[in-house]
């Protein structure tokens, strides 16, 4: 039982505050805002040369071979400067999912290349009217002559308008008709019939919805063997869910140091606001939040590799649990700034919008408490 | 990092089990699941004292020249954790867990080799000696007065809400010994023998209808000046010294754990018509049970600081706070699961003694009586507003 860092993490942690209090800063975020991509392909660039998308790709594809630990450390700074790079969708889900159930060829093709920078992916996985019910797909792969034809509309893909390669998941109808199996397709974005509409995403980054109509795609685009994939995407989001946790965990910690600050400075009544009490008391509820927030995205990370009921139980309390705190520390850091906190001059409104988008992405504070309840107990 | 314990760890985990099985009987388990206040009986408590020291595990945290086992942080985890699973009694918590520790640190030798023994075996029952009925909060304004006279002090004034001063033979009071620009300064920390002539005792009932705490009395009482532990003048910081162990022992998270076991059973079985089956129910389940793993992480983080000589900081404060309030959320929880039977009144204690047939099955017999006492614990050892102020001030520096 040891919970302090080794020192390999504690170096990767001082590498990306580093990295992120250096290059990120309120006007970086501003043009980010306003750019199409939503991210900087040369910040992408140097996420390579610092080995952080190679981090979870295991060494024999030119990878680092680091786990769901080191993912929270590098996100926990992310957190901190609002990251907008497309992380979580191509290191974590997409190369996550190229890993557990990618053929060696399959691999071989892509996790080296998302080593080194010159492969983006995203997952295609929601739908409307399965709101967070992960293995509700209606989108159809049928089986063709020459391979699989796939139809049908996604929403919320995150970062898609960006990735090079989207990771479809469709009900399997092969030549007996409905299979009852989700499967995974890669789908190249030049695909004909593959129509992609970005938007800008609440709190930094983009977002895309996808229609396919009747999208052709050779034999070789099933990610896999062709088994039930719902049990493996419930994997990823788990695990997407722990990494999300550690960024919220930064972006909390940013916002209570700033909201801290502010009542330290701003007078009122000829005295400073943290000299009243219930401001006081206010802070340390923040603070308590932030840290129990800390202590849940790690205890996720630490059980991502878990036997299924106890990672996802994990996941889902931590999803919750850090869902709760998030919306009191981001609701609390405005009304401590006062009418200031609800302009786009401070950048206090921008770091709680994130911190909204978390807890609705995968399913809200409410969804996963009934998840976690649903998973039944353990002990 | 790692969450799973070493060989070493889990063969010590092993070797608590089996000594726990062996020697804890049905009897103290029942009369411990049937005790709706803070603290177990002393005839069970002490029972369980004597059968620890009678192995070495007398007392978990103090040092092995004085008879500590020499655990590291690690075993005082399993220890604790595996002894919440089981539901071992409560020892005497006062003794072992906030006197012993002061009488370590500042205590003479003549003190250490006098009490420290008689806590470990059991002998001895201890009290505690710090709020009065104008200092709460305010500890520091506290008025119970010890004047120098010869070789004693006499001591008039009041204590209140002291647990089990009607069992014990010992109490450690903080007591005015001079007025001066700053009221911290005038305190000393002192051991009294409860039987010494002037003592009277005087029971409150709480909510839950127990009687665990009392106020006490002092009317022109002797103690000896060889009873003050440390300096004169200087209690006040040798009672703070304590108050961060009543506080951060560190290790709740289990017993929590256990108690919400025993309500999802509840909720779970047809005593309660399946409340499980509301979503309601089991959502909220889920809230404390997500909360009560935020808290144990939070502890092993501590725990693992602790190990590498880390020091934790103002984190006994939330470690405190937090487990306070889970525990009265857990409470709250027992009291909404067993529904109509929540309206039972069990007047006679203790529980495990009935002689007649209560009107509510047995495992039901704690919710109300636990959820009200339990109001007590934002209260007790600082409330929950002093511990924001701490945090505030410790970690925040505001």
């Amino acid at each position: 039982m040891d919970l302090n860092l080794s020192d390999e993490q504690r170096l990767l942690r001082e590498s990306a505050e580093r990295f992120v209090a250096g290059s990120y800063d309120a006007d970086h975020r501003r043009k980010m805002a306003k750019d199409p991509l939503g991210f900087s392909p040369a910040v992408w660039k140097q996420f390579a040369e610092l080995g952080w998308l190679a981090l979870p790709i295991p060494e024999e594809f030119d990878g680092l071979g680091g786990g769901a630990v080191e993912i929270g450390i590098l996100m926990e700074a992310f957190g901190r400067g609002l990251v907008s790079e497309p992380y979580i969708a191509t290191v974590v889900l997409g190369a996550g999912l190229i890993e557990k159930c990618g053929s060696t060829a399959q691999k071989q093709a892509r996790l080296p290349k998302i080593a080194d920078g010159s492969l983006k992916l995203a997952l295609a996985h929601s739908e409307r009217a399965a709101r967070f019910d992960l293995a509700k797909v209606a989108t159809t792969a049928h089986k063709t002559a020459q391979g699989w034809r796939l139809a049908g509309s996604k929403i919320t893909v995150l970062d898609g308008h960006a990735a090079d390669e989207i990771i479809v998941s469709a009900h399997i109808h092969d030549h007996q008709g409905p299979s009852g199996r989700i499967g995974l397709f890669l789908v190249p974005v030049k695909t004909p019939s593959v129509a992609i509409s970005d938007y800008e995403r609440l709190g930094g980054g983009r977002a895309c919805n996808i229609e396919l109509s009747g999208v052709e795609l050779p034999e070789d685009a099933m990610l896999g063997d062709g088994h039930d994939a719902v049990s493996t995407i419930e994997w990823a989001v788990d695990r997407a869910m722990a990494a999300l946790g550690a960024e919220a965990v930064g972006i909390m910690q940013t916002l209570l140091d700033t909201t801290l600050e502010y009542t330290k400075i701003r007078k009122q009544f000829g005295r400073p606001l943290s000299a009243n009490q219930v401001v006081r008391h206010r802070l340390a509820d923040m603070a308590m939040q932030v840290d129990e927030s800390r202590s849940m995205a790690l205890r996720a990370a630490l059980k991502a590799d878990s036997a299924p009921v106890e990672r996802a139980r994990a996941a889902s309390g931590a999803k919750a649990k850090i869902g709760k705190c998030a919306r009191f520390v981001g609701e609390q850091s405005i009304q401590l700034h006062g009418g200031m906190g609800v302009t786009e001059e401070l950048e206090v409104g921008s770091y709680f919008k994130r911190l909204v988008a978390f807890d609705t992405l995968f399913g809200g504070s409410a969804h996963h408490y009934s998840r976690h309840a649903q998973l039944g107990r353990t002990t | 990092m790692d969450l799973s314990f070493n060989t070493d760890e889990r063969a010590f985990q092993d070797e608590v089990r089996g000594f726990i099985a062996k020697n804890l009987t049905e009897e103290m388990k029942r009369a411990t699941a049937l005790t709706p206040s803070v603290f177990s009986d002393p005839d069970i408590g002490m029972a369980w004292q004597r059968t620890l020291h009678k192995q070495g595990w007398g007392a978990p945290g103090w040092p092995v020249d004085h008879g500590g086992p020499d655990w590291t942080p690690a075993q005082r985890w399993i220890f604790e954790t595996e002894s919440a699973r089981a539901g071992v009694p409560n020892v005497n918590v006062m003794g072992v867990k906030m006197v012993g520790p002061v009488i370590i640190g500042f205590g003479s030798p003549e003190q250490q080799n006098f009490y420290l023994p008689r806590i470990l075996s059991g002998e001895d029952y201890w009290c505690q000696g710090y709020s009065e009925p104008g200092s709460g909060s305010d500890l520091s304004s506290l008025k119970t007065r010890a004047v120098r006279d010869g070789d004693d002090y006499i001591v008039n004034g009041t204590k209140i809400w002291t647990t089990h001063a009607h069992h014990a033979n010992r109490m450690f009071a903080l007591v005015r010994t001079s007025d001066g620009p700053r009221q911290q300064d005038g305190i000393s920390f002192m051991l009294i023998d409860m039987t010494t002539p002037g003592i009277t005792t005087r029971p409150i009932l709480t909510i839950g209808g127990d009687h665990e705490v009392n106020q006490v009395f002092f009317d022109d009482v002797r103690v000896p000046v060889a009873n003050r532990v440390g300096e004169e003048g200087k209690g006040w910081t040798y009672g703070k010294y304590l108050l961060e162990f009543e506080r951060g022992s560190g290790i709740a998270s289990a017993k929590l754990r256990e108690g919400l076991k025993a309500i999802a059973e509840l909720a779970e079985s047809d005593l309660t018509g399946r409340a499980i089956d509301s979503p309601d129910i089991a959502t909220r389940i889920s809230e404390v049970e997500v909360d009560i793993d935020a808290l144990e992480m939070t502890e092993l983080r501590v725990l693992s600081a602790l190990q590498t000589g880390q020091n934790p900081g103002a984190v006994s404060s939330i470690l405190k706070l937090r487990n306070s309030e889970i525990r009265q959320a857990v409470t709250r929880l027992g009291v909404d699961v067993i529904g109509h039977d929540a309206l039972a009144v069990e007047p006679m204690r203790p529980l495990y003694k009935l002689n007649h047939e209560p009107a509510t099955p047995e495992d039901m017999l704690t919710m109300v009586p636990e959820y009200l006492n339990g109001r007590a614990y934002t209260i007790f050892g600082g409330t929950s507003e002093i511990q924001r102020d701490i945090i505030a001030k410790m970690m925040l520096g505001i």
